[in-house]
């Protein structure tokens, strides 16, 4: 057992470093989270991946993957956490790219891998419905066979940035006599197609990431199913798992336990830093010790991976703990920021936009980014739910 | 030992409940923010009629005879509504520094406005670097003449851009952080010299940052002795503690009822979300959590008359209990609504944002442990 990175992974972590200084998009350096990124800026770094043959390490080199060692994409995200990049959105990459290379046909692949690859097509959701959350597999979206087309019909919900949407791929009930997990289909589904509907839905920190997804009378064509008709369910799980691991966000929350001692040294307290205080300090030394404790988790993980397991139901342990330790930096952030966090950024307030926000700059997101993580002990599975997973699959109960 | 409110307080609150209830619903609410003003004047009208806006001051002062508790009742309701109307500026910030130092002139000038709803103030305390210390002043008031000149930016104040009149804190002599050369003063915002900065904030209320270049102002505008504010701003904002505590007791009252009646009707696997025991239970905590908080704001509320120590302890003991219990049940009801606890539409989003702000007024959880550790 060993910690310390090979000679080799040295060269590599400076590779990519040098890399990335010199790749990065410049106008994009530290953006964080923000309520006005456009399309292109999500998309800028995955352009630039694509055009390298990095833009998906995780997968097969003979998709597009960079073939490198868990050791080396731990390297890689924790390189581009350094700089707070705007990695590729895991709706492609994560998501229905696993599943289409692990279970769609030749044609499929062909068609849509390439697309994730390069970044020009952009991925969504369409998995919950507003029944259908937890107890995903009650959903009732239909597809029914009519020649070679399935006509669709349902509302998905919680669909993240489908505004921008090329494709979305959709859980679709087609043997409505089956058992509830039972007669679910995988099906791919061009944006454009008459009949879907995008509404934006508004979240309580003023943006406008999630939609309403409505399906009228959907025409698709047969070929877009993943897989074999009423396996859906299957794929589902697999790739559910896949965004587990995906959703701790290790590299992310280092980056972002060394903003907030930044933070805490320029607050102050009693005429000192705010990180000098005891009762705070510790605070941030207890979130860092969780994340220490992660971080090994994680790369245990990973490693039982290189070793040829899959992510199996471990990695609810990394989505539990992980979101945990998101939200507690928001928390601590926001508790950093102390009076101005109340300030609200981009509302109706009859200011002159011209000037500069009040308050300082770190402190301008800080309420916005807690009230919206938030989300994230809710979504890709309930910690609820993730307990439950445990409960059955590791315990045994 | 009487736990129980008298008839006339049991009358306030009714009236109360019915005003936030048939008139301001939660779309009103919404509307009344988004509008140019942010907030609804006819209804701080109505509040001056219903003799809410009089409560807390002696009948000898203009007011209807009431104190802490009434203040409690009243700020308890407006949480319940999360009702965003300047009730805490006006009548416990300003109201409580002239009912403790107001001379006769100023309480003749200033409390009749207030009763009648034609004056509504703000408290101009928070400063860019001072976090929740009110010693911590770089705003200077300099004697010049019989009056003063005032210069500073004050951070964050609550209902400024509504507020007729400023109610501030200016250091006249001393060290930055000193205990003395702490002075309050009373001004009128559009007294020359005052410009401010108007923003909405994330809990829905107006708020502005508020600078003051010279502003001259009589030897009238000061409130109390010069130098010895201090002590006074302390009393003053115990007071408003007590009272923001109840008003989150109020917000985490309906949080928690709304959370459990949707734990009732959100189906999931066949059955209410609301049978599986870890909702229960976590759902019995948050109801634990908020009836140790109401335990702790009436503490505060009856000790406010006690000797410093003592008020300051009790008072500072509410704010660490009310502030993590509105953290618990704040995030636990979001949770449990799932997505749609994080969505604008519900109102539920709505409470869990006012109970965060909570804790970031008159000092955090932190603050006041560290206030306790510092009494006991």
């Amino acid at each position: 057992m060993n910690l310390e990175f090979t000679p080799e992974e040295q060269a590599f972590r400076d590779e990519v470093r040098a890399f990335i200084a010199e790749n990065y998009p410049k106008h994009l350096a530290d953006f964080g989270m923000r309520e006005d990124m456009e399309r292109e800026d999500f998309l800028a770094w995955h352009k630039i991946l694509g055009k390298k043959g990095w833009s998906v390490p995780a997968w097969p080199v003979e998709y597009g993957g960079t073939g490198w060692t868990p050791t080396q994409r731990y390297i890689w995200s924790e390189e581009n956490a350094r700089v707070n990049a705007i990695m590729p959105l895991p709706f492609g990459v994560s998501m229905v790219g696993p599943v289409i290379y692990t279970f769609g046909n030749a044609e499929q692949k062909a068609k849509h891998l390439p697309g994730i690859v390069s970044g020009d097509v952009w991925w969504c959701q369409g998995y919950s419905e507003p029944g259908a959350g937890s107890d995903l597999a009650s959903l009732k979206t239909t597809a029914v066979r009519d020649g070679d087309h399935y006509v669709i019909n349902g509302q998905k919900t919680w669909t993240t940035l489908a505004q921008h949407a090329d494709w979305g791929f959709f859980l679709c009930r087609t043997d409505p006599s089956a058992k509830a997990q039972e007669g679910i289909s995988f099906i791919l589904v061009d944006m454009k197609t008459p009949g879907v509907e995008v509404k934006p839905i508004k979240l309580l920190d003023g943006g406008y990431e999630v939609n309403e997804t409505w399906l009228t009378d959907v025409r698709v064509p047969v070929e877009n199913l993943v897989g074999q008709e009423n396996k859906g369910w299957t794929y589902a799980k697999f790739l559910l798992a896949h965004e587990r691991s995906g959703i701790a966000g290790v590299a992310r929350s280092k980056r972002g336990v060394e903003k907030l001692r930044e933070i805490a040294a320029h607050e102050s307290l009693d005429g000192k830093p705010l990180i000098e205080d005891f009762d705070f300090a510790r605070k941030v030394s207890q979130l860092e010790i969780d994340l220490a404790a992660l971080e090994i988790t994680e790369l245990r993980t990973l490693a039982g991976e290189q070793a040829g397991k899959g992510p199996g139901p471990e990695s609810s342990i990394l989505k539990i703990k992980g979101t945990e330790i998101q939200q507690r930096l928001t928390e601590l952030t926001l508790e950093a920021v102390g009076t101005y966090s109340a300030p609200y950024h981009g509302g109706v307030a009859n200011d002159n936009s011209n000037e500069h926000p009040v308050g300082p700059d770190y402190a301008q997101y800080a309420a916005a980014t807690y009230f919206n993580m938030r989300k994230t002990s809710i979504y890709g599975g309930s910690n609820e739910i993730q307990r439950n997973i445990i409960t059955k699959m590791i315990l045994g109960l | 030992m009487d736990f129980n409110f008298t008839e006339e307080q049991g009358m306030v609150r009714d009236g109360l409940s019915r005003l936030v209830r048939e008139q301001y619903g939660f779309e009103e609410r919404r509307k009344a923010i988004a509008s140019a003003e942010g907030w609804r004047p006819e209804v701080w009208a109505q509040l001056a009629e219903l003799g809410i806006l009089g409560m807390p001051f002696s009948e000898a002062d203009g007011g209807f005879g009431g104190g802490a508790v009434d203040a409690m009742v009243i700020m308890e309701e407006f949480g319940k509504g999360l009702v965003i109307e300047p009730f805490l500026p006006t009548v416990v910030c300003a109201g409580g520094f002239l009912k403790h130092a107001g001379t006769a002139a100023q309480k003749e000038e200033h409390i009749g406005a207030i009763v009648s709803g034609s004056a509504v103030f703000a408290f101009a305390y928070a400063e860019p670097k001072g976090r929740y210390d009110y010693a911590d002043l770089e705003t200077t008031a300099k004697k010049d003449g019989a009056g003063y000149v005032l210069n500073g930016h004050k951070a964050v104040v609550i209902g400024a851009p509504w507020a007729s009149h400023l109610v501030v804190t200016a250091r006249t002599g001393g060290e930055r952080r000193d205990r003395s050369g702490v002075s309050v003063f009373v001004l009128a915002k559009d007294t020359p010299g005052i410009t401010t900065r108007d923003y909405v904030t994330v809990d829905g209320r107006r708020a502005a940052e508020v600078y003051f270049e010279n502003v001259a102002v009589g030897a009238d505008a000061l409130i109390g002795a010069e130098g010895e504010g201090l002590a006074l701003i302390e009393t003053v904002t115990d007071e408003a503690i007590a009272a923001l505590c109840a008003e989150a007791c109020g917000a985490m009252k309906v949080a928690h009822a709304m959370t459990v009646e949707y734990s009732r009707q959100r189906k999931q696997f066949g059955v209410p979300i609301g049978s599986f025991q870890v909702l229960q239970h976590r759902m019995v905590d948050m109801y634990t959590a908020y009836e140790q908080a109401v335990s702790l704001t009436y503490l505060a509320t009856l000790r406010l008359g006690s000797d410093e120590v003592e008020r300051k302890k009790a008072v500072s003991a509410a704010k660490v209990g009310v502030g993590q219990a509105a953290r618990l049940i704040g995030q636990e009801a979001v949770q449990i609504h799932g997505g749609n606890g994080v969505t604008d539409e519900y109102a539920i989003g709505h409470y869990f944002k006012r109970l965060t702000i909570f804790d970031s007024e008159f000092g955090n959880v932190d603050h006041h442990l560290k206030r306790h550790v510092a009494l006991s």
